[in-house]
């Protein structure tokens, strides 16, 4: 099954830190998930005329600065890559919609990750401690931040199956547990144009509350409608723009921990992974309930 | 092997920080010699601390427990200074076994004997299939507590939660606070002086102090026992 | 079914749907307003080893002599983690059968049986008892979702321990036991009141999920100081899933059983409905190993319908490191024979058995407690229908007969060792087989659904 971190930072002097402190969060959460981990930082927002899209190329080689004229030309929006290993941070005035259309065209191997003002996100095969390694996670900085450590139980072991998953701009969404219902719901939403990239079962969770967001629910609203329609075991963990949100199931059989500080709010799936964080000792720590919306914003 | 031995004789330290938890069990399970006393210093969440240890000796946990603390215990007496993870005292034989702060699921699961005694409050499925131990809890057990639980006693200082001894056997419940809802075949029944006494005696063996008269009894409406087609049993 | 009418007679035709079976069926459930229960597996004919049949040496390959050259079947199972494994001297195990479906003097035969031929058993949703320790050099312990009797101290002299999660009969569901067989020893190792209809838990009280199964395998582990082994067993459902999950959580053996495995009790309409066929379960089980490279290190048995040397042949042809045997082993004790031993002569049970509306071929009422021939009953008089000696000779005698005919089957392809039998021995009778067991259909080089094997 999974491991689940989650790290949300109340004071802006700290940002620098979030990925140090991070790191031990996710490694512990090895013998949860080591097929592959994933990563969702939220950074200050990018200006409002641009957005920012996590890519991932894969073992490929691509030709990233060829790919950058040919993008700007394009569009005729200006276009920044920065690359590290597998993965790619593109900022662009042009509309997500838009980059996506093109490298669907021109460079169908490339993934979109994600797409908004905060978000960057990573998520690749490995270890915990590989990936973090190759993708540097120990020097990211931002405000809050949504991982993951992977054991696959149904789908395959490809980053398409990889949590986080992302819906819209600037939303994530994290999962420990199995849903039991999870083709039911893809063939309720299919036909409503939302689209699928893998087979895991978090996918249909997730594209359940992009298509209830997209109707006009607020983000609790949304999930208030997903204990009725998820079946299965979850504890859910998202980020948006500037909250985190936590939630169990009913049974609550998959395990979740809070600490929270003056300093910070951790979530974690095992204390082990808590146990190094600053001060935890005298942090307020408990267990979320079941059916119950917890959430903290910046 | 990096073990501290501290001043006192009979006193054992391993501090998880530096020895592994192998080491630690490995010596509980051994012979313990004079030591009486072992305690375990920097446990920081780590799982199975101090399972399967049969000799009546006092461990203590300074910090956080993981995953079944005390796991399969018999004769020690082990208190966590501290939380724990699910499954704390899962199975123990005899014994006892003290959380300090609160406990996560299945929290005394399957216990035959002994006491687990609980600060502040357990998770979901407190006392699951109990068979024969006690569990006193400071504070509030979360839903489908003494789920399946066949024999023994479980007291709740707080509130429960929903489905209180679903599929309740011949384990009784006692519960001070509001019970959400009761779960399939459980019953409140009056108390009698054998359940005040019974009260009583888990409080004062907790270190607690209630009125054993603010207690309510639940056990099982034995309704479920045998089949019976025309009762419209839920199965 | 057409019978031939006499002249004038109206001719009868049956209907395939609503035959004579299913009638009874409906008629029973608008009479009693409750489901079916019985004990025993599937009935229902699926695709098996039958449908599968050996490619002996000729010129191309040279066989064994019989006798005077040796054809090995020593069995290792555990070498992963654990500090003793398991080691055998066939590859055939007894499955776990509580003390509670099976009478004391059944679980003694099988120990004794199990220990003279270098074979094991198990113990079963009921707990460990003092006759099967004291009987069997080799028992494996199970831990399943009821913790019936459960302890450290049995755990702690057990030489395996097998995490159950499911098993073939009720893939999903729990153990269950009528109040008919809950007499005051199974009820105290039980924890129950005498005469409770028993239904066992259906999922671990105090884990879900393989990852947290992993800290729990850990749990039994640092209990046991890692001496011995840990096996996992799941009844068949998404096998190659299942058994991936089984190698990450930290199994040392992985046990699969498949749909026609048996129960004492449960849901006639969970036996027939519920779970895949024991040959589509060990070809994805076999690939799930390979896949993650773990053949040879973490070793798999296969359970649900073996029933005899040909069986074991063909599921380690297939990639079985052993097979695990229930309803055989009580066939062989007894269960539906005509007769019973007691007093050294043979008496009928004929009668008995009509008392419980079948006859011996056709039994399965193991969950009436009221076996005929004293196998599957806590009843005092009944159980003295099976004594242990009697019963230990023939348990015995079945696993040589089928050790000889392995081997004899092995050798006859040229192997010295019964785990060299390779895939490649065998061909399929049907396309159904060839595609499930994944071996070309006799004759040709077609195997259907090739592509389409990893689930």
């Amino acid at each position: 099954m999974c491991g689940i971190v989650g790290l949300l930072l109340k004071k802006p002097e700290m940002r620098d830190q979030l990925g140090a402190l991070m790191l031990p969060m996710l490694i512990g959460m090895t013998e949860r998930g080591p097929d592959s981990a994933g990563m969702a930082v939220f950074t200050d927002p990018v200006a409002a005329d641009h957005r920012k899209l996590s890519l991932y190329s894969g073992t490929q080689a691509v030709d990233w600065p060829a790919l950058q004229s040919a993008l700007a030309a394009a569009l005729g929006a200006a276009v920044e890559i920065s690359v590290k290993q597998n993965h790619a941070v593109l900022a662009t005035t042009a509309a997500p919609a838009a980059v996506k259309a093109w490298l669907k065209a021109h460079q169908p191997g490339i993934m979109v990750l994600s797409a908004g003002r905060s978000i960057d996100l990573y998520k690749d095969l490995g270890l915990p401690a590989e990936v973090a390694r190759r993708y540097d996670f120990s020097h990211l900085s931002g405000s809050h931040l949504v991982g993951h450590t992977r054991m696959a139980t149904e789908s395959a072991v490809t980053v398409e199956n990889a949590h986080p998953y992302t819906a819209g701009e600037d939303w994530c969404l994290v999962h420990n547990g199995s849903l039991s219902n999870p083709y039911q719901l893809r063939r309720e939403l299919e036909p409503k144009g939302i689209e699928f990239d893998g087979d895991c079962d978090t996918e249909a969770a997730c594209r359940y509350l992009e298509w209830r967001m997209r109707e006009g629910d607020d983000l609790e609203t949304a999930i208030e409608h997903g204990f009725t329609a998820f079946d299965g075991f979850y504890t859910f963990l998202m980020g948006t723009q500037t909250k985190l949100a936590l939630v169990r199931d009913p049974f609550a059989c998959k395990p979740a921990l809070v600490a929270e500080t003056d300093d910070y709010v951790a979530i974690a799936s095992e204390f082990r992974s808590l146990a190094h964080l600053p001060d935890v000792k005298h942090a307020t720590l408990f267990e979320p309930k079941p059916e119950h919306i917890y959430s903290w914003s910046i | 092997m990096n073990t501290a031995v501290t001043q006192m004789r009979e006193t054992k330290e391993f501090d998880l920080a530096r020895s592994k938890l192998r080491e630690l069990n490995q010596f509980l399970h051994g012979d313990l010699g004079t030591v009486k006393q072992v305690r375990v210093l920097n446990p920081d969440g780590a799982h199975s601390i101090a399972v399967g240890v049969d000799a009546p000796v006092s461990i203590q946990i300074d910090g956080h427990a993981g995953y079944y603390a005390g796991g399969m215990n018999k004769l020690a007496t082990i208190t966590i200074e501290g939380n724990a993870g699910p499954g704390v005292a899962e199975n123990m034989m005899s014994g006892r076994v003290h959380v300090k702060g609160f406990a996560s699921v299945s929290a005394g699961a399957s216990t035959h004997g002994g006491l687990l005694v609980i600060g502040g409050d357990a998770g979901l499925r407190c006392g699951i299939s109990l068979k024969g131990g006690d569990i006193v809890v400071g504070g509030d057990v979360g839903a489908f507590s003494a789920f399946m639980a066949q024999a023994g006693r479980l007291v709740v200082c707080g509130d429960a939660a929903e489905n209180l001894g679903d599929s309740l056997y011949e384990a009784v419940i006692y519960v001070r606070g509001h019970v959400k809802s009761l779960g399939a075949d459980a019953q409140f029944e009056p108390m009698t002086d054998a359940d005040y006494a019974s009260v009583a005696e888990l409080l004062a063996q907790a270190g607690m102090t209630h009125d054993p008269k603010t207690f309510k009894r639940i056990a099982s409406a034995r309704q479920l026992y045998h089949w019976n087609a025309d009762a419209n049993q839920e199965y | 079914m057409q019978t031939k009418p006499p002249p004038g007679a109206p001719s009868l035709e049956e209907s395939w749907g609503y035959d004579r079976k299913t009638i009874d069926y409906i008629q029973r459930a608008a009479a009693t307003g409750l489901y079916e229960i019985r004990g025993l597996g599937a009935k229902r004919r699926v695709p098996h080893f039958d449908d599968l049949l050996f490619l002996g040496a000729s010129l191309s390959r040279y066989p064994l002599e019989g006798y005077r050259e040796k054809c090995s079947s020593k069995t290792v199972l555990g070498t992963r983690f654990a500090k003793k494994p398991v080691e055998l001297e066939m590859p055939i195990t007894i499955a776990g059968m509580s003390f509670g479906a099976l009478s004391a003097n059944v679980k003694e035969a099988l120990g004794r049986a199990a220990t003279a031929v270098g074979s094991s058993t198990t113990t079963g949703d009921g707990g460990m008892t003092e006759e099967e320790r004291r009987s069997s050099k080799t028992l494996v312990y199970q831990c399943l979702p009821s913790r019936y009797g459960f302890n450290p101290d049995d755990l702690r002299r057990a030489d395996a321990v097998e995490v159950v999660i499911g098993q073939g009969a009720k893939p999903g569901g729990g153990g269950m036991l009528l109040g008919q067989k809950i007499n005051p020893r199974v009820a105290q190792m039980r924890v129950l009141p005498e005469g409770v209809d028993q239904r066992s838990a259906a999922r671990h009280p105090d884990w879900t999920g393989p990852d947290d199964l992993t800290i729990k395998i850990l749990e039994l582990r640092e209990i046991t100081d890692w001496r011995i082994p840990v096996y996992v067993k799941v009844g068949a459902t998404r096998t190659y899933n299942d058994v991936k999950l089984a190698v990450h959580s930290g199994a040392d053996v992985v046990v699969v059983d498949g749909m026609q495995g048996g129960t004492a009790a449960t849901q006639t309409t969970f036996i027939e409905n519920v779970g895949i066929p024991t040959l589509a379960a060990l070809r994805q089980a076999v690939e799930a190993l390979e896949d993650l490279n773990m053949v040879g290190k973490v070793q798999l048995i296969i359970s649900g319908g073996i029933r005899s040397g040909a069986d074991i042949a063909k599921a380690l042809a297939m990639g079985a490191d052993a097979v695990s045997i229930g309803q055989g082993m009580l066939m062989a004790l007894g269960c539906n024979s005509d007769t019973y031993v007691q007093g050294g002569t043979h008496h009928s049970a004929i009668a008995d058995y009509a008392k419980l509306g079948t006859a011996p071929g056709f039994c399965h009422h193991c969950h009436t407690g009221q076996c005929p021939v004293g196998v599957t009953t806590q009843d005092a008089v009944l159980e003295q229908r099976l004594q242990p000696e009697v019963g230990a000779t023939r348990v015995r005698n079945y696993l040589k007969t089928m050790n000889m005919e392995l081997t004899t089957i092995a050798r006859a392809c040229g192997k010295q060792n019964v785990h060299h039998l390779e895939r490649e021995d065998l061909v399929a009778l049907t396309v159904e087989a060839a595609a499930m067991a994944g071996v070309p259909l006799a004759g040709t080089q077609w195997v259907p659904g090739r592509d389409l094997t990893r689930t």
